[in-house]
């Protein structure tokens, strides 16, 4: 094969997305902080609205942006416990990954967020579920951190591990957050 | 295929993503054809509802800024 037949002519590009089915997009949700769980529902809900049909795998710190705001301690044994006595989980509870000044980063970096129109975690999570994304946590977490299904949130798909994901992520967008 | 716009959405002082995720909401309650004005401040905006419509295939049919507003119209594929 001559290599100029592989060079695609001018505006192929735009004309063969067009025809081609919609690339799955896969988040693996591994961060808990705030900097880091917003993008991941930032990224959500734009692939779902661009067509993509969209997973996130919620695994370790992940876990906790989607355990209920009201749960306090979560977990069986003290080991389980004590992380969520020094770090509480749910999505209004996050931590900056820098600058958190014991909470007041986080307050801040909300407020600027309003000024500036842009939608909350906790909306933006509605949104994803309103849109159809999937939101998958990990069971081995789950296991691990002694967090039971009553702990987490609503419209939650069945627990599944790192092969359910993979499976999913073939062909798709992946992204490590 | 109908001249006249279907819906006018505000999205003025939202930030990204919620001017794409919003008209893709209402899109969904629209016919093939229908037209659709969008109206946004985010001048991220621009790039991003260029870059939704060859995602999605919706035609972006016309496309204009009046004093920092910018305004999109397109067509359901």
């Amino acid at each position: 094969m001559a290599t100029d037949t592989l060079i695609a002519p001018a505006g192929a590009t735009e004309e063969i997305r067009e025809h081609v089915p919609h690339g799955k997009l896969v988040i693996i949700a591994w961060s808990g902080e705030l900097d880091k769980v917003w993008p991941q529902m930032i990224l959500a809900t734009t692939g779902a609205a661009m067509g993509m049909p969209t997973t996130i795998f919620f695994t370790f710190w992940g876990l906790f942006s989607v355990v209920k705001d009201q749960v306090r301690i979560t977990g069986e044994n003290w080991m389980q416990k004590m992380m969520t006595v020094l770090d509480r989980p749910g999505m209004e509870h996050l931590k900056l990954g820098k600058m958190n000044f014991g909470g007041a980063g986080p307050a801040m970096m909300k407020h600027l967020g309003k000024q500036h129109g842009v939608a909350s975690p906790n909306e933006l999570l509605e949104i994803a579920r309103e849109l159809g994304v999937r939101l998958v946590p990990c069971q081995m977490t789950m296991d691990l951190l002694g967090l039971q299904p009553e702990d987490m949130i609503d419209g939650l798909e069945e627990p599944a591990g790192a092969t359910s994901m993979l499976l999913e992520a073939q062909d798709a967008v992946t992204l490590f957050i | 295929m109908g001249t006249t716009i279907a819906r006018t959405l505000d999205l003025k002082g939202l930030s990204c993503p919620m001017p794409i995720v919003k008209t893709a909401q209402q899109m969904k309650e629209l016919a093939s054809g229908d037209l659709i004005e969008a109206l946004a401040t985010d001048p991220g905006s621009v790039a991003d509802f260029k870059a939704w419509c060859t995602a999605t295939g919706n035609e972006l049919v016309e496309q204009g800024e009046v004093d920092a507003v910018y305004r999109f119209v397109i067509r359901k594929r």
